[in-house]
Order: structure tokens, then sequence, then C-alpha cells
């Protein structure tokens, strides 16, 4: 009986072990191949070619900038705080990753179906700030630590309308759980009624993963890379891994939330012959074609118009909003019950 | 057992980081043991099915409180010197206070722990975990039998909000500040003039 307990936890832990493989490591790959895609779909923008080189059609450039970040030295700064210096790229990245365990890439394609699954996501969005806090208070640099302080006040504002724009979802949901809400997505996908949270959701994801216009926090030409100037080799390569990880998840977010996740556009002949996952795939890249798109188009936002943004538009704009759909879903009736 | 093992994992971790928040002398760290703290009672939440809970803890407190806890903490310009050298001093005073505290803790807590009709009062409301789960619970009790006490609580929060604002708030002088409205509003008629000047004259602007 004992060995047959432990036989069977034995085989749970390398089931769970199998899946987290399976998601992470197409994940990296993503990350790799979105790198390359940034720096294809700018130069295009900008009428260069972008890397060509590596590889056929320089597909293998992030291999070999990876490659390089691996052979070069890690430096910690004498002021720097060491453990914490440490600390903080690794913290960025696993943030990163854990999250994935919620997302559902088709029905029933998930490594752990819980009940809050919005808030878990919410939550652990919410905890990415502290890698960057932490990396620029460790530094002991100026610049740093500035790029820090800006990062923190930026997070915290635009997770406001964030949180303002899940509840509107999950009043329509009626259920925290990530398939519930894709299914409810069924018959109309939510960005078509509830597209400006939709619109909201996007520009604060925006802000959220430190991506342009938003990008102050490391503001090239204000304070050089601001909390990864001290960061080299490997500790700044899991910096960069983590931030596009968070952005892929970002687009996930909103592929579940409003483009119906995993659901074919129309549930017809050729479109459901397409398994889930592909669908799932061609929403989140398409999310993070925007993201690119506006990288290479928006200058950037001066700090005190972006807290305007923040606070002054966003946030009473999605109080609003969550007030009228409330309304609306009590007055017709269509309130999940 | 894999539930116990885990528990004792969260709660020694827990102790443990809970008692370094106080013995670190670095307040940051201080403050970052503090955190793992808050995760770890996630952690135990969790195990005892309060998952709602649990998120609520982790974006409330870690991922909003804390976050500005450790903004002001960084900002501090703390002299570590300085600071341990009333140590001795202040010895006496602080024991004192950890004391009454910690009586205070065993008088409420003794009679409630050893009280018979304890049991009775915890199995009353609980609803059947395996028919409703923990969100829709805490919801339907929150909203329905506690909405005034729930209302209170938000005005309490509302009334230190609008405080803390009154307190800080002040009128600067002389600062530049951008009205978005204006800007739009102004015409080409307004910001441009078109001027013919002579030859050898100039013009006043």
């Amino acid at each position: 009986m004992a060995e047959g307990t432990f036989l069977s936890m034995a085989l749970t832990g390398a089931l769970i072990l199998g899946q987290i493989l399976l998601v992470t490591v197409p994940l990296l790959l993503a990350v790799a191949m979105l790198t390359y895609a940034e720096r294809k779909v700018i130069g295009a923008i900008q009428l260069r070619k972008g890397p060509n080189v590596v590889g056929p059609f320089g597909l293998f450039q992030p291999f070999a900038d990876a490659l390089k970040l691996l052979t070069k030295e890690t430096i910690v700064p004498t002021g720097a705080n060491r453990i914490v210096f440490m600390m903080a790229p690794m913290l960025t990245l696993l943030l990163s990753l854990v999250a994935w365990a919620v997302i559902p890439f088709d029905a029933g394609w998930v490594i752990a179906d819980i009940n809050v699954g919005i808030l878990y996501l919410f939550a652990i969005s919410s905890l990415g700030v502290y890698g960057i806090i932490m990396a620029g208070w460790a530094s002991n640099s100026k610049y740093a630590f500035l790029g820090a302080m800006r990062s923190a006040a930026q997070m915290v504002s635009y997770e406001v309308s964030i949180g303002f724009v899940i509840i509107t979802v999950l009043l329509c949901v009626g259920s925290l759980n990530l398939s519930d809400i894709v299914n409810a997505q069924k018959n109309m996908w939510f960005f078509i009624p509830l597209f400006p949270m939709f619109v909201i959701f996007f520009v604060s994801a925006l802000a959220e993963t430190n991506r342009s216009p938003f990008d102050l926090p490391e503001g090239e030409s204000e304070i050089v890379a601001g909390y990864f100037v001290e960061y080299s080799s490997m500790s700044f390569a899991m910096f960069f891994l983590g931030e596009y990880a968070a952005m892929i998840l970002m687009s996930g977010m909103v592929s579940i939330l409003f483009l119906g996740g995993w659901l074919p556009p129309f549930d017809i002949a050729p479109f459901n012959w397409i398994p889930g996952i592909v669908w799932f795939a061609l929403k989140t890249a398409l999310c993070l074609f925007v993201f690119l798109w506006v990288r290479a188009t928006m200058p950037r936002y001066r700090y005190d118009q972006l807290m305007r943004l923040g606070w002054k538009i966003f946030l009473p704009f999605s109080l609003f909003w969550v007030v009228a759909t409330a309304g609306v879903l009590m007055a017709t009736g269509w309130i999940p019950r | 057992m894999l539930a116990a093992i885990v528990f004792y994992v969260f709660a020694a971790i827990l102790v443990a980081s809970a008692a370094m928040v106080i013995v670190a002398r670095n307040p940051v760290h201080s403050v970052l043991f503090l955190i793992l703290c808050f995760f770890n009672a996630a952690g135990l939440f969790v195990l005892m099915g309060a998952e709602f809970l649990a998120m609520i803890l982790v974006v409330v407190y870690v991922g909003a409180v804390a976050v500005l806890f450790l903004f002001v903490v960084m900002m501090l310009d703390v002299d570590f010197v300085k600071l341990r050298e009333g140590f001795a001093r202040y010895l006496p005073v602080g024991a004192a206070v950890g004391l009454v505290l910690a009586a205070e803790l065993v008088f409420v807590l003794a009679p409630w722990a050893f009280s018979a009709s304890v049991p009775e009062a915890i199995s009353v409301p609980i609803p059947d975990p395996g028919e409703i789960h923990n969100t829709k619970a805490i919801g339907l009790v929150l909203y329905t039998d506690y909405a005034y006490l729930f209302q209170a609580a938000g005005l309490v929060l509302l009334v230190a909000m609008v405080g803390a604002i009154v307190l800080t708030l002040r009128d600067r002088e002389g600062v530049k500040r951008q009205s978005i409205a204006r800007q739009v509003a102004r015409t080409r008629g307004q910001g441009v003039e078109t001027v013919s000047v002579k030859s050898r004259e100039g013009v006043d602007v």
C-alpha cells in the first residue's frame, strides 16, 4: 500500500515535470523568436533588412546572441549588494515563467486549472515589479535607482486599471477560472461588447511590461538603460528573457480575456478543423506584432503624461465602465448565475 | 502526508522570515523578508483551501502595500552606526512593551482557545466546500449579511485616503503645468502671426 502510494506520487511528479517542460521549452523558443521578430519587424518598418546573416534569413541570430551572452563575464559592481543583485534577475525570470501554469492553451490543455486563475495571473504580474526595484536598489547606481523608482510608480499605477478591466470581464463571465472565461466567449468574443476596455487593457499591458511608449524605466536616451545598467552576461540575459516572456504572457492574457482564447473566430467547417492551440498562438502572435508595431511608431511618453494617462483618464473611465457593465447586466438580466 | 510536509515547509519559512524581519540589520532586507513572510502566509491559505484569500493577500499586500513600503525604505537615508548606538539604552523600554503585548495576547487567546463553546461557534456558518467554492461563499456572505460592515470598511479607507491627500497636498508656486485642453483648443490664429518685414527696418515682436 505504502509502496503503491509512493509509486503513484513519483508518477504524478514526473507527469507534472513533463508538463512544465512541455510549456517552458516552447516558451523559451518563442522568446528567442520574438527577439528575432522584433528586429525583423522594426527593420521592415524602418526600411532596413534586420538580421540576415546568421543562418537562413538570419533565423539563428537569437541563438548566436544567447551564446555570446553566455560566454561573457558576469560583473558584480563593487558597491552592489551581492545577494539581492543576483536574486533580482532570477526573480524576474521565475515570475514570468510561473504565470504560465494557469494559461489554457486549448480546451483542457492547462497545467493547473485552478478556480482563481485570473487572480493568480494578476498577483504574479503585480509581483514583477520586485525584480526591477531590487535590481535598481542593489546596483547602487543612480541611473539604476532612477529607473527602478519610475518603474515602481508606473507598474503600481497601471495595475489599478488592469484590475478594473479584469473585473469587467469577470462580471460577464461569473467565474475566475480562465477556461470558463474562454468558454463564455463561444457566442461573441469580449472585445466586441467591451471594446474600450480591450484598448485600455492593451495600453496598460504595454505599461505593465515597460514597453515603449512607456519604456521610461529603461529610457536609454536619459538614464542609459535604467534598472539593468550594471548587469552583464547571463544576469542581463535573464532580465531580457523575463521581460520578453512577460510580453508573451500579457499577449496571451489579451487573447484569453478578449479574443476568445483557443476558440475559432467562426464555429464552421474550415475554421474549426484547425486545432485550438493554433488559434491561441495566432491571436497571441497578433498582439505581439502590435507590441512591436507600437515600439517602432510611438515616441516615448514623458513621466507626468504617463501618470496623467493612468490616473486621470484610464482609472475614471474603467471605473465608470465597471459600473455601466454591471448596470446593463442587471437591467437586462444577462448576469451569469 | 505530502500536505503535512508542505505545511511544515511553509510554516518554518514563515516563522524564520518573520524573525529575520526584526533581526536583519539592513531595513531593505527586512522588507524583503516581510514580503517572503506574506508569500508563505498565502501558501498556508492555499493549503487550507482558501485560495481566494491567498490571492488577495498576494495582490494587495505583496503587490501594492509592500511595494510602496519598499519604495519608502529605499529612499530613507539610514545611518546604521547611529541606529545601533542607543541599543542598550532603549532595550529595557522595548522589552517592557514586548512583554505587555505578549501578556495581552495570552489573556485574549487563552480563554478563546479553551472555551467549550468554540467548536460550535466555528462549525456553524461554513458551507460544504464540495458544493460551493470559497470565492462564491465569501461573496454570498460579504454582500448580504455583512453588507453594512463592508460599506463601513470602505468608508474608513476612503477617509484615510482623503486624509492622506489633504495632509500632503500643497500649492507650489512657479510650477509650469501642462494643460492638455488648452493645448488642444489652440488654433493656428493664436499661435502663428505672419508679419511682412521691410528691408533694413526689422520688426518689434
